[in-house]
C-alpha cells in the first residue's frame, strides 16, 4: 500500500492543484507558467515545450492577417433557441453569458483579408464561445463565407476549434454538417479553393464536414482531431488507447493531413498556397 | 410540475431584468425569450415527453424491420455489392442494386441484427470508414449508370473505436455527405430507425429525406446527451424531450420533407404492412424527381439544405 501512495504523489507532483483549477496561462504540458504579454509575445505558444495554447479568434485574424485587411461580415448574426432548450440552465443564457465573456457574437468570425498581400477569405472558430460548437449561425457564416470565397475567386482559409455540433440546437446543429458540405461543394464547383487549419481540437461534426473536405489541410501540433473523443471511445469500446490517439501526429501518420505547422509558420505556409492557387497560369 | 425547471428560469429572469450595465437590444432580447421558455415550459404537458419517448423506444425496438427487412419486401433481383475496394467490407452498411417500383435503383442502409452472433458481425449497425467508403462507391456507380439511390438510416451513430478514427471516420463522413452533394441522379433517404448524428448524415444528404412514423433522428443520443448536459445517463428522457429527435418535430424544423406512417403500434407489429407504407412514399418521392436534370437536381438538394438554420 505504501509504495503505491508514493506513486501517486510523484505522479501529481506537475498536476493541477487539487480543486483542478489550473491558471490558464501555466502550461499543461511542463507547467512553466507565463504573463499575458509573454504569451501574446509567443503567439500563445509554451517557449518552454512548444505547447500550442488555444487561439482565440480575434488574436488568429490579427495574426494571419495583413494590418488593416481584414473586413468582418456577417458580425451580427446571432443564435435563436429554437427548441427552447433547457438543460441545467436556459441556452439563451449560455448564449447571453458567452457573448458578454467573449466578446464575440457567435462561435466563428469571418471576412475578407489578406495574407501576405494575396486577397482570401477567412472563416476562423474560437473555442472560447461555448466549446466552438456548430450551431445554425456558425453553419450559416460558413456558408455565406464559401460564397463570399467564389463570388471573389479567393480561396477561403477556414481556422477550426470545435466540440463538435451545438448539441442545444438539437437536429438543426446536426443539419449544419450537410449544409456546410453544400455550401463547400459549391465553392469548389465555383473553382475556388478551400484551405483548412486544424487548432485544437477539432472535432465530431466539424470535422465530419467542411473541415475534412479542404483542398489541403493542415494542423497545429498536439491538437486533438478526432470524430470521437478519447474519453468516449476508451469508454465505450474499453480498447487500449495509443499514447498519441487521434492527435495531430497520428493524423498526419494516417494520411488524413497535409502538414503539422508550429503556429509561427502557419502564415508563411498559407501565403505560400494562396500564391501557388492565385497564380496558377 | 413548474418544478426545479421553472424555478431556475424565474431565478435568471429576474437576474437578467436586474442588470441594466449591460443593456442594450440583445439583453431585452434575452428576457423576452425567457419570458416565452417560461410560457412554453407552464403549457407543454408531461404528455409530449412520454410522447417523444414512446419513438425512441420503438425506433430502436428490437423486432422493428430492419434494412434487409425492407430489401426483401420492396426490391426484386437485389444484388448485394461487398467491399469498399480500400481495405475491407464493413457489414455495418448493406448496399446493392435491385429492382423498385419498375426501375434499377442503387439502395445502401445501416444494418442491425437481432441475435448475439449477427448483431457483432453488424457492429450494431455502426459502420466504420470503410462502411461508408463502401456507400460512396456504391453512389458513385450508380451515378455512372442513372440509377436513383434509395437510402435507409438506421444507426446509432458511426462506431466510436480507436481504428475507426485512425481509418478517417470524421473525413468518411464528410466525403459521404459530399459524394450526395454531387450525384447527379435523385436521391431519397428514409430514416427508419434511429437517426444517429453524424453516422446517419452520412447517408442523408438526399433530394427526398422522409422519417418514418416512430423513427428519431438526432445530433446526439438521449443517453450521450444526458451524461454530458445534466451530467448524468439516466436523464435520458429529459433530454429527448428537451432536443426533440422524433418526426413530428423534425418536420415543423423543416429537417425532413415527410413523415412515413406505420402500421398502428409500429412498424414492427407487422413489417410487411410497414414495407408497403414505405414503398409507396419511397415511390411518390422517385416519381416527383423523375425527369428533373442532372445540374438542377444538384442545385435544389444544395439549396434546401443550405438553407437549414434558425437565426436572427
Amino acid at each position: 500500500m505504501s509504495t503505491s501512495r508514493i506513486d501517486v504523489e510523484i505522479e501529481h507532483k506537475h498536476a493541477p492543484p487539487p480543486d483542478g483549477k489550473r491558471h490558464p496561462n501555466t502550461c499543461p504540458k511542463c507547467a512553466s507558467h507565463y504573463r499575458d504579454d509573454e504569451l501574446e509575445e509567443s503567439l500563445w505558444v509554451c517557449p518552454h515545450c512548444g505547447h500550442h495554447f488555444p487561439m482565440r479568434a480575434r488574436a488568429r485574424i490579427a495574426h494571419l492577417a495583413d494590418e488593416g485587411s481584414f473586413v468582418e461580415s456577417a458580425a451580427d448574426l446571432r443564435s435563436e433557441d429554437p427548441l427552447g432548450f433547457f438543460d441545467l440552465r436556459p441556452y439563451t443564457e449560455r448564449l447571453a453569458e458567452a457573448e458578454v465573456s467573449t466578446g464575440l457574437g457567435e462561435a466563428m468570425v469571418t471576412g475578407e483579408a489578406a495574407i501576405d498581400q494575396r486577397p482570401c477569405e477567412l472563416a476562423v472558430m474560437d473555442f472560447a464561445f461555448l466549446g466552438g460548437s456548430m450551431g445554425s449561425v456558425v453553419g450559416e457564416k460558413l456558408s455565406r463565407a464559401c460564397d463570399a470565397a467564389a463570388e471573389r475567386s479567393v480561396p477561403l482559409v477556414a481556422v477550426t476549434a470545435s466540440g463538435g455540433a451545438r448539441m442545444q440546437e438539437g437536429i438543426l446543429s446536426l443539419m449544419q454538417m450537410p449544409k456546410t458540405v453544400c455550401a463547400v461543394e459549391d465553392l469548389h464547383d465555383a473553382g475556388a479553393a478551400l484551405f483548412v487549419v486544424m487548432a485544437h481540437p477539432t472535432t465530431a461534426g466539424v470535422l465530419a464536414s467542411f473541415a475534412s473536405l479542404a483542398d489541403v489541410t493542415v494542423a497545429e501540433p498536439g491538437a486533438l482531431i478526432a470524430f470521437t473523443g478519447p474519453r468516449v471511445v476508451q469508454q465505450t469500446t474499453r480498447e487500449k488507447l495509443p499514447d498519441d490517439f487521434a492527435l495531430s501526429e497520428q493524423n498526419l501518420r494516417f494520411g488524413h493531413l497535409d502538414a503539422i505547422l508550429p503556429r509561427r509558420e502557419l502564415r508563411p505556409y498559407l501565403a505560400r498556397l494562396l500564391r501557388l492557387f492565385g497564380d496558377a497560369r | 410540475m413548474p418544478g426545479e425547471a421553472e424555478l431556475r428560469l424565474r431565478e435568471r429572469l429576474a437576474r437578467l431584468k436586474s442588470l441594466p450595465l449591460l443593456g442594450g437590444a440583445r439583453l431585452s432580447g434575452e428576457v423576452e425569450r425567457l419570458e416565452r421558455q417560461l410560457e412554453r415550459l407552464a403549457a407543454e404537458p408531461e404528455a409530449d415527453a412520454d410522447e417523444i419517448w414512446r419513438s425512441v423506444e420503438l425506433a430502436r425496438h428490437a423486432d422493428r424491420p430492419y434494412t434487409l427487412d425492407y430489401v426483401d419486401r420492396l426490391l426484386d433481383d437485389f444484388v448485394e455489392l461487398h467491399g469498399d475496394r480500400g481495405r475491407a467490407d464493413d457489414a455495418a452498411i448493406v448496399g446493392g442494386l435491385g429492382r423498385f417500383a419498375g426501375r434499377t435503383v442503387a439502395l445502401l442502409g445501416h444494418q442491425k441484427a437481432r441475435d448475439i452472433g449477427e448483431r457483432m458481425k453488424r457492429n450494431f449497425g455502426m459502420a466504420y470508414p470503410e462502411g461508408y467508403r463502401k456507400a460512396m462507391r456504391v453512389m458513385e456507380l450508380a451515378d455512372r449508370h442513372g440509377f436513383p439511390v434509395v437510402t435507409l438510416v438506421d444507426t446509432p451513430g458511426a462506431y466510436p473505436g480507436v481504428a475507426a478514427e485512425q481509418h478517417g471516420q470524421g473525413g468518411a463522413i464528410a466525403r459521404s455527405q459530399a459524394v450526395m452533394a454531387r450525384l447527379g441522379v435523385p436521391t431519397v433517404s428514409c430514416i427508419i430507425g434511429e437517426g444517429g448524428s453524424g453516422g446517419a448524415v452520412a447517408l442523408a444528404l438526399a433530394d427526398r429525406v422522409l422519417m418514418q412514423e416512430n423513427a428519431i433522428y438526432s445530433v446526439i443520443t438521449p443517453e450521450g446527451c444526458a451524461a454530458i448536459l445534466w451530467r448524468d445517463a439516466s436523464a435520458a428522457k429529459k433530454a429527448a424531450a428537451a432536443f426533440k429527435p422524433d418526426a413530428a418535430h423534425c418536420l415543423e424544423l423543416g429537417v425532413i420533407d415527410a413523415i412515413v406512417p406505420e402500421p398502428e403500434g409500429g412498424a414492427q407489429t407487422d413489417p410487411d404492412a410497414a414495407a408497403t407504407l414505405l414503398a409507396e412514399s419511397l415511390g411518390e418521392a422517385l416519381e416527383e424527381l423523375d425527369g428533373v436534370p442532372a445540374d438542377e437536381l444538384r442545385r435544389r438538394r444544395r439549396a434546401k439544405f443550405r438553407a437549414i438554420g434558425v437565426f436572427a
